[in-house]
């Protein structure tokens, strides 16, 4: 059933969601957020994601509401456009081409049709405040090349911009001057602020700017920590300011309340404050948000806040302050030092998340199920202080246990170390401290692991050290008569010339342990814990160790830092093969005996699957990220694919995801995009989507037979097929109970000639090439696959004109598509 | 959002022995009284009913004892030998004992002479006991039987000869008036049944016994001897239970607590153990100064009487409940209004909401809480918290390390201030737990505290205390070294020669090494 295309690299999931500020509908039910090439728009209420927004090819950068139809948004993107949505129904309703990337977006009342972006048109770090006229136009795509500078040398950031007052100003805010510019006036005001090197003014600096919504009052943050509310800015010399203090570090975001009674400052110590009435007095606190404000918004209705955090969170906030819902994308923030896991529980993935938690998030619904706390110590957000930090963790025995390591290192000398050991709580659901060791070692632990052996009756765990030894825990009964328990001890300390133990393994029986001691690999029993043998190739330091499995149990790999990649016969013990590959990372798969290699060349990364008992590679992948990539995991599918081509043979049981340095998470696909849906616009489409019917084969394989026939005579893969889905006869047919359906006479013809009208799609053959281009092109840059959700868009976009779409013949209604798309093709030449 | 996460307190092992209920319990004894007898004590005896008086035989008298005096309220002399096992019957109004020369005398408490006398047996009877019937009396002797007397008309009615070996401990059956034990050195306990002329079970110890108890409810039988203490089961025909060998010389006598949870014994090496009597784990032990040779728990464990072979009685006490009788408090008005709804009970249909219970924060981590990190300091710093649990002391140093505003909360103090930060570090400096966080905070007030120095003589002579505690840490430290160095190089001989060995041993061509520390 599955179509066997390339295999692609697509990011899944986990973009940022505070890049940008979160902006609430008028009605503060929805909120709208931009993330990677989309906008969402949430749910207020259930934190739920409503609709995801695709269209733009490139980063989104800004959003708004229409001002003049609160119903519509605009977003702008750096691929130089800005599009008009209907977000109740997650429809574009327009795309302006402005033709240079767009970094910011405002919108005003009073300018009812032009917006303002921020451009930078010429040099790159030169950026511009500029108004864009939007032309009135009744087509889908209109140039908007009509732009009108207003501002020169401003911050790229829009948290620097802010137009007060119903748009008879806006200020701009640039390193240490504040900037107004008048439009009714058009002249510019220009406030410096002394930026002496002497101590007091050093931090001067402003970071962000504020405009009350009625009174002529500026607000700007500063690097210090000071709010500053600029007034009577139209004089140049009467011009005053007051002073707010009470951030220690700068002030990242400010915003005023509706009404404009309030101020509401964020900075990186994560605390809300709101400033009553201008006054240093009358601050309330919002405290303990969990990471650094980034962003804050207020809703048009004023009854909601909203704040956007640096572990890619958004946190709704009532009017009284408090926090109402969180909206939490996968926590980005940090390094990753745990690496990806997989709970074997709920086959979520887990990673460091929030300072001192693990996160464990759904890959299926892109969502953070639940963060757990391992640190369990009121965290200090404060520049330059070193926090505890979560270094290593695992999961045991099928998920009943976790190991987590965590240390402090505050000078050489100085290491504090504890190690912990969860026990999953099937009533609570959750896992349970059960073990705390203080200094498992003397040094930085390099590598746990547990002996996931399935019929070993005790709870082995090992830990490898930079002190040079390895050591073995095992559970053991602390039960006495008042009280039943059960705790992790050490078991067992081994060593191997005092080297440094830089990797742990077991095989997949549990019997025996692989422990890496610098250049030299140790092989030791599991049961007498005696030294087997030693393997040594003398060719760097060992990173990477790992058994094979299955038919390859036999099998030992190791990768050296040198670039050399080790196989070794555990039966023979002497080196089977060796390969020359810079290896960053070896994952092998649990479900098969694969394993995935990701090798790292100055060019980018590539990918190597190979069984270890073959020294050919099952598949290679160059070039699957021009970064460096960190992690990656196995992941077990659900429901095993069923590929027949020996290239795609190893995505068949699990799929592969990687992270890169700069923490986006990616993996493989060879779903054409139509069939990978993300799981909301699956829910979109539950109303058209076929059930699992008889008729369903039918179809089913009358398409396959389709698509084949058409990829032998259109070249393109990805023409716009009419699928089944789409077709009202038979969607209503399939829908339609049983009892209530005409007679199978009637029906027939209909449903016949339904099918029948595909074939006339194969003489399309006009349909321009450039526009499958872009989608090609689409389909690699974004990170879901949106042809199909677009199609269903353009469908509903036809049917708005004419509502009597059902009562269009089929073979009408593809005319007009036909139509359409070469309009569209004709706007794209010119 | 997430509530404020109170300081981790680290917490230490509990060097010694484990504080548990039952440790709780059994200590919770007044000091000993000691009460100096003519001989060796062989047996005391609660008199089942108020007030709990007690027998106590030593030598040729029995004397009974109040439950708080210390002279004995009356004394049973008149014997020729030495008297054995006086034992009071279940209403506590009779007494019965063995002797030296083969007579079993019956005592009534309020008399002085003995009131029958049973004559039969031809050597030392010693033990006796009445039957659940209280018309009976059943008594083993070293003539090797047993034998069941009347009461009434003071006749032998039974003699079993089944033992091989001098009869030495013996009870009967609290339920069936028929039924009774007797342990001999034979090294068997049999069971006996009046109604049939021989023994219905026998068990074998595998040592001379030398204490037999049944439980309460008659299906468990513990019995004593050699090292051992051995728990049958009677329903089961006599199966062996468990066997529990934790004295290291003979065990004299056994006793069960009055709830019959726990099991006593007392033994020649001069230890009493307690038993849990579902796991038959030891839960508790005491000591005494001499070797056991009796003992016996008044009604609700209130007082632990052990006899010593040096003749000494020692009488133990229960606490009385510490009954602070709190005065009433006088309530205020809006007490009531606090208190109304608490009391309310939860109606059949009714949906019980619990407030989140308010997480009560330390003093010490309000202050942290509010960043007032001198403060915390202060609190923690001060001699009830340093002495008790400086545990949190160094916890909350270790915090405000973490939190990079150590040398903050240390700056600035008095002498005063700086002499308490001072004490702390030389009374802890020098342990293991707490030596990195201290000596950490060490190194910061000798930074701080540098320019003023030489400007108090408490503080200075504190300083020199300090240098001093390093100094010697270090030579400990030193000599520690040297010692494990030596210790090495002795390993390192032992391991070659294990290591040759091993080597002969693989001869399939493994590249083997060898080398396990633990």
């Amino acid at each position: 059933m599955v179509e066997e295309e390339n295999i692609r690299v697509v990011r899944c999931g986990g973009s940022e969601l505070n890049f940008r500020r979160a902006v609430f509908s008028a009605d503060s039910k929805y909120i709208f957020c931009v993330s990677g090439d989309f906008v969402k728009v949430y749910s207020t209420v259930t934190e739920e994601c409503v609709h995801i927004l695709h269209g733009h090819r490139n980063l989104v950068t800004g959003i708004q509401l229409n001002p003049n139809n609160h119903l519509q948004l605009y977003s702008c993107s750096l691929d130089g456009t800005i599009k008009l949505w209907d977000y109740i129904d997650g429809i574009l309703i327009k795309t302006f081409i402005v033709g240079c990337k767009l970094h910011a977006l405002f919108t005003v009342a009073q300018a009812e049709d032009s917006v303002f972006a921020i451009v930078n048109k010429e040099k790159p770090d030169i950026f511009q405040l500029v108004s864009v006229k939007l032309p009135k136009s009744s087509s889908q795509e209109v140039e908007a090349k009509e732009l009108s500078f207003v501002l020169d040398y401003i911050n790229q950031s829009p948290k620097c911009i802010a137009f007060g007052n119903e748009g008879v100003y806006v200020a701009a805010v640039r390193e240490f001057y504040l900037s107004v510019y008048f439009f009714k006036k058009k002249t510019t005001s220009r406030f410096t602020l002394s930026s002496s090197r002497n101590k007091k003014h050093a931090k001067n600096n402003f970071t962000c700017v504020a405009c009350h919504p009625t009174e002529d009052c500026i607000a700007s943050g500063h690097m210090d920590g000071k709010i500053r509310l600029w007034r009577n800015f139209y004089d140049d010399k009467k011009y005053t300011y007051t002073c707010l203090h009470w951030h220690h570090d700068m002030v990242m975001d400010l915003a005023f309340s509706v009404t404009g009674t309030s101020l509401l400052s964020g900075g990186r110590e994560s605390v809300l404050v709101e400033w009553r009435d201008a006054t240093e007095k009358n601050k309330e606190f919002l405290p303990r948000l969990g990471a650094t404000i980034e962003h804050i918004s207020v809703s048009p209705a004023g009854d909601l806040f909203c704040t956007s955090h640096s572990d890619n969170k958004i946190i709704i906030i009532h009017r009284n302050l408090e926090a109402s819902a969180v909206i939490q994308g996968l926590v980005k923030d940090r390094s990753i030092f745990t690496g990806l896991m997989i709970d074997p529980r709920t086959k979520a993935l887990v990673l460091n998340g929030k300072p001192g938690h693990l996160q464990f998030y759904s890959l299926q619904s892109d969502k953070q199920l639940y963060n757990l706390d391992i640190i369990q110590q009121e965290y200090i957000n404060d520049y330059g202080l070193i926090q505890i930090e979560l270094t290593k963790a695992a999961f045991g025995c099928f998920g009943n246990w976790l190991a987590t390591v965590e240390q402090r290192q505050e000078k050489e000398t100085e290491l504090e170390l504890q190690m912990k050991l969860w026990m999953y709580n099937k009533k609570t659901q959750g896992f349970i401290l059960n073990t705390k060791i203080n200094m498992p070692h003397e040094d930085c632990i390099t590598a746990l692991c547990f002996c996931n052996a399935e019929k070993s009756e005790q709870p082995t765990l090992v830990t490898a050290s930079k002190d040079g030894y390895f050591k073995v825990w095992i559970l053991t009964d602390d039960s006495d008569i008042y009280k039943k328990a059960v705790g992790w001890t050490c078991d067992f300390v081994g060593s191997y010339h005092k080297y440094q133990a830089t990797n742990c393994c077991f095989s997949e029986d549990g019997s025996l342990l692989a422990v890496s001691f610098e250049e030299i690999v140790t092989i030791w029993d599991s049961v007498t814990w005696e030294l087997k043998c030693t393997f040594c190739q003398r060719a760097g330091k060992i990173r990477h160790l790992c058994f094979g499995r299955l038919t390859c149990s036999k099998y030992l790999l190791g990768a050296t830092e040198n670039g050399i990649l080790c196989c070794w016969n555990l039966l023979s013990c002497a080196l089977e093969w060796n390969a020359k590959l810079n290896v960053r990372v070896m994952e092998p798969d649990p479900n098969s005996e694969n394993i995935a290699a990701i090798s790292q060349s100055s060019v980018g990364s590539d990918l190597f699957v190979f069984k270890p008992s073959e020294p050919r590679p099952l598949y290679i992948q160059k070039g699957i990220s021009r970064e460096e990539v960190q992690w990656g995991v196995f992941v077990p599918r659900d429901v095993p694919e069923s590929f027949t081509s020996e290239a795609y043979q190893w995505l068949n049981r699990s799929q592969f995801y990687f992270l890169t340095k700069s923490q986006s998470l990616l993996t493989f696909s060879t779903k054409s995009p139509e069939e990978k849906l993300t799981p909301t616009s699956k829910q979109l489409l539950a109303e058209e989507s076929l059930p699992t019917t008889p008729f369903y084969f039918i179809l089913g394989k009358h398409r396959q037979h389709q698509d084949e026939k058409l990829n032998e005579t259109l070249e393109n893969e990805l023409v716009q097929l009419p699928l089944t889905e789409n077709i009202p006869a038979v969607s209503e047919l399939l829908h339609t109970p049983a009892h209530v359906l005409p007679s199978a006479a009637f029906l027939c013809s209909m449903f016949v000639n339904s099918l029948l009208l595909s074939k006339e799609t194969k003489s399309a053959k006009e349909i321009p090439e450039d526009v499958d281009m872009e989608e090609e092109k689409e389909s690699e840059d974004s990170d879901e696959e949106n042809d199909f959700i677009e199609k269903v868009q353009d469908t509903n976009n036809t049917g708005l004109g004419e509502d009597i779409i059902h009562q269009l013949s089929k073979s009408e209604e593809k005319e007009l598509r036909k139509f359409r798309k070469i309009d569209y093709s004709w706007i794209a030449a010119l | 959002m997430a509530g404020y996460k109170p300081v981790a307190i680290q917490t230490y092992p509990i060097l010694g022995e484990k504080i548990t209920q039952d440790t709780l319990y059994w200590n919770n004894y007044k000091t000993p009284v000691q009460i100096k007898e003519f001989g060796a004590v062989s047996k005391v005896d609660f008199s089942p009913q108020p007030p709990y008086n007690y027998a106590v035989t030593a030598s040729s008298r029995i004397h009974i004892y109040g439950r708080y005096s210390q002279e004995p309220i009356k004394t049973f002399s008149r014997f020729k030998d030495t008297a054995y096992c006086a034992t009071f019957r279940q209403d506590g109004r009779l007494l019965v004992a063995g002797s030296e020369d083969g007579g079993v005398q019956l005592f009534d408490i309020s008399g002085r002479a003995p009131l029958r006398q049973f004559e039969g047996h031809t050597k030392a009877v010693h033990t006796v006991d009445f039957t659940a019937d209280k018309y009976h009396v059943v008594s083993g002797a070293d003539d090797y039987t047993v034998k069941l007397w009347d009461i009434p008309n003071s006749k032998e009615i039974l003699t079993f000869k089944e033992h091989s070996d001098y009869v030495r401990c013996g009870c009967a059956s609290k339920l069936n008036p028929d039924l009774f034990i007797t342990g001999s050195y034979d090294h068997t306990v049999k069971m006996f049944d009046a109604r049939t002329n021989t023994s219905v079970l026998s068990v074998e110890h595998g040592q001379p016994v030398e204490s037999v108890l049944l439980f309460p409810s008659g299906g468990l039988l513990v019995s004593a001897g050699g090292r051992y203490v051995k728990v049958w089961d009677m329903l089961k025909g006599g199966q062996l239970l468990v066997s529990l060998k934790n004295h290291h010389k003979t065990v004299t006598c056994l006793c069960l607590s009055s709830s019959g949870q726990r099991l006593l014994s007392g033994s020649l090496d001069r230890k009493v153990k307690v038993y849990s009597t579902t796991s038959y784990k030891v839960v508790h032990s005491f000591d005494y100064a001499a070797s056991i040779l009796s003992l016996a728990l008044a009604h609700e464990d209130e007082t632990i009487v052990v006899g010593m072979t040096n003749g000494i009685l020692s009488v133990k006490h229960r606490k009385s409940e510490a009954k602070k009788e709190s005065i009433p408090r006088r309530r205020r008005p809006a007490y009531r209004t606090f208190i109304k709804g608490k009391n309310y009970m939860k109606q059949r249909d009714d949906i019980l909401i619990n407030r989140p219970a308010k997480k009560h924060l330390e003093l010490y981590d309000r202050d942290l809480k509010h960043f007032r990190i001198s403060k915390a300091l202060d609190r923690v710093l001060d001699p009830t918290c340093t002495i008790k649990t400086p545990e949190i002391t160094v916890s909350i140093i270790k915090e405000l390390n973490r939190r990079g505003v150590l040398a903050n909360a240390l700056a600035g103090r008095d002498e005063k201030e700086i002499s308490h930060v001072l004490n702390f570090l030389i009374r802890h400096l020098s342990q293991p737990r707490f030596a990195p966080v201290l000596i950490n905070a060490a190194e910061i007030i000798i930074d701080i505290y540098l320019p003023v120095i030489g400007q108090s003589p408490v503080v200075d002579k504190k300083f020199l205390l300090l240098q001093g505690l390093v100094e010697k840490e270090i030579d400990y430290q030193r000599e520690l070294l040297e010692t494990l160095g030596m210790m090495d190089m002795l390993f390192a001989t032992m391991r070659r020669k294990e290591g040759t060995s091993v080597l002969e041993h693989t001869s399939d061509g493994f590249p083997e090494n060898k080398k396990i520390e633990s």
